[in-house]
């Protein structure tokens, strides 16, 4: 039994290996504008993870994913302004956890004792007086921003490894919380929160776990943002960035964390296409969206994962 | 001394008295049935007694080993991890998952793992799901689930949704089960066999359980003691005999044979 794990964990750490090298590969062969679109698209891929895991997995409505991503971004910013190396990124990233972690428990605190959409406007609020309150702090560069955020001794395919890399991290984080008994406890509250506590479960307890995972995925996306566009500003982390986050977990499929993987790429080679025709982007976002809730209402992946369709056969030569 | 021991409890939403001064005793390993009209107040007691609602007077006890514990305003959780499981009214199943996964969620408060044992998947947490896994089988052949461990909730026939709501109460590993209409929407023959299995249970687990129908053959076959209540007021109680003939019972709920 344990041996049978054992072997199926390295399978799983060579395969990664592997995919984390071809990638890599096939990332410094692709055009320079393209490489910019799949780093684009890890940076939602990674924020779209988190935002699933709590409106996905634990079934709670959150509009606030800019707010934490910001957290995350400005952490790194200003570390970035004294120390741009690896060092750097991974303390403002630090930071940007500890932080994004103690704003989401305020958040979850009070709102989490009541059933229902509260988080939904608390979240919604809190993102904003984090954007304001950055835009009227002297450290965060107020209304202007932070510049020169390159990353020192990694370029963009090193970024890309290093993202793709945080990626499978978090994937294999969520996988592994949601199949264990906590991740069950959890799936229960979406399914039904009543039932829940009379099972003996802490509902407010795995709503507030979930949440502050989720968030802190959103600071790590976020301390990907400034390296990725060399300057931040509030105004990028206004409510269409939550927006743009939840529009991928919804395409994707909500609970399937496959479907947040091609809807990230998806929305970022959109994007791609659409750089000259910034004006429509929003109409063919809308566009689109209307389309999957027609064709697809649970999303491109329902609840369903890639790994699926692998399962099915071996049940079915069982 | 009783296992469930209640004291003048008293509900008032707003102006309306829902459950006023109600007094109950419940023994270990006893069988119990709480009756009465639609509306008389019958699951806002139960909601008192597993927490859903906080009672606005009165006491509630539950007998815990050596020493009586308060768990009246105590959160549903709370009551559940002291001894306490229930059924709904209308089925509450977690419908989108497994039927297994049903009963593994009723036993979490148990589990001996942490978070991070989970995450990084430490050899304390396969040994945990193993014993989770054969436990929540054990129950589901109990209750002849077992076949279905695998469909999804939602897909279950009624009378076997019933049952595995039963089977998800008792998975919290209880020592009073709360049973609110088991019967409702079934058959005769079904109510036979869920008459059997709710004794089978009893004897099985060693627990008692109070449970609220409106099916008097089931009640009156089943139930040791009843309580009748009517517009949130205890109108009776004693052994199904004593009700059955008490002239305040028949006039409220049960009614002349014509």
């Amino acid at each position: 039994m344990k041996q049978s794990f054992s072997r199926k964990n390295i399978t799983a750490l060579l395969i990664l290996v592997v995919s984390v090298i071809l990638l890599s590969v096939m990332f410094g062969l692709i055009p320079p504008k393209w490489q910019k679109t799949f780093i684009t698209a890890c940076y939602y891929i990674i924020g779209a993870l988190g935002l699933n895991l709590i409106i996905g997995v634990s079934g709670q409505f959150s509009l606030g994913h800019a707010g934490f991503i910001a957290i995350g971004a400005y952490s790194v910013g200003i570390i970035f302004q004294s120390n741009a190396t690896i060092y750097g990124f991974a303390l403002g990233t630090a930071l940007g956890i500890v932080i994004t972690c103690a704003v989401a428990l305020i958040i979850a605190i009070p709102t989490f004792r009541l059933r229902g959409d509260y988080l939904a406007i608390a979240t919604l609020g809190f993102s904003e007086i984090i954007r304001i309150v950055i835009q009227n702090l002297d450290i965060t560069g107020g209304a202007s921003g932070l510049s020169y955020l390159s990353f020192e001794g990694i370029n963009d395919q090193g970024m890309f490894i290093m993202m793709v890399i945080t990626i499978m991290l978090a994937i294999l984080l969520i996988v592994n919380y949601v199949k264990s008994s906590h991740g069950r406890a959890t799936v229960s509250v979406r399914e039904d929160e009543i039932a829940a506590e009379a099972m003996g479960i802490n509902t407010t307890k795995y709503k507030t776990v979930a949440f502050l995972i989720g968030a802190s995925l959103a600071a790590v996306a976020g301390a990907y943002f400034g390296p990725m566009n060399f300057f931040i500003k509030p105004g990028d982390f206004g409510f269409t960035k939550s927006i743009d986050v939840l529009v991928i977990v919804v395409l994707g499929g909500m609970g399937s964390l496959s479907g947040t993987v091609v809807g990230g790429i998806f929305i970022a080679v959109m994007n791609t296409f659409l750089q000259d025709y910034s004006e429509i982007r929003m109409i063919l976002y809308a566009l689109i969206l209307v389309l999957v809730m027609i064709l697809r209402p649970r999303g491109l992946f329902g609840n369903k994962e890639i790994t699926d369709i692998w399962k099915k056969k071996t049940k079915g030569a069982e | 001394m009783a296992l469930l021991t209640v004291k003048n409890l008293t509900k008032n939403f707003g102006g309306l008295c829902a459950n006023s001064n109600i007094s109950m005793e419940v023994a270990s390993n006893e069988l119990v049935g709480l009756i009465g009209p639609n509306g008389a107040g019958k699951t806002t007691l139960f909601n008192m007694l597993t927490g859903v609602y906080e009672p606005s007077g009165g006491t509630i006890l539950l007998n815990n080993g050596d020493h009586e514990v308060s768990i009246g305003g105590m959160k549903p959780y709370k009551v559940t991890a002291m001894g306490i499981a229930r059924t709904f009214q209308n089925i509450r199943l977690f419908k989108g998952l497994s039927v297994l996964e049903n009963v593994k969620i009723a036993m979490h408060k148990d589990v001996h793992y942490h978070l991070a044992q989970a995450i990084f998947r430490t050899p304390k947490f396969y040994q945990e799901e193993a014993r989770m896994e054969k436990q929540a089988r054990e129950l589901l052949s109990i209750m002849k689930l077992d076949q279905k461990s695998g469909e999804l909730a939602d897909n279950l026939p009624y009378g076997e949704q019933r049952r595995l709501e039963i089977a998800r109460a008792l998975a919290t590993n209880p020592k009073l089960l709360f049973l609110d209409e088991p019967a409702a929407g079934m058959n005769p023959q079904e109510t036979a066999e869920l008459t059997e299995l709710i004794r089978f249970i009893k004897e099985r687990f060693q627990i008692s359980i109070v449970l609220i129908e409106h099916d008097m053959s089931l009640v009156m076959n089943l139930c040791e003691r009843i309580y009748v209540l009517d517009y949130g007021k205890m109108i009776a109680k004693g052994t199904p005999s004593e009700i059955a003939v008490n002239q305040k019972v028949i006039d409220s709920y049960l009614g002349e044979e014509v």
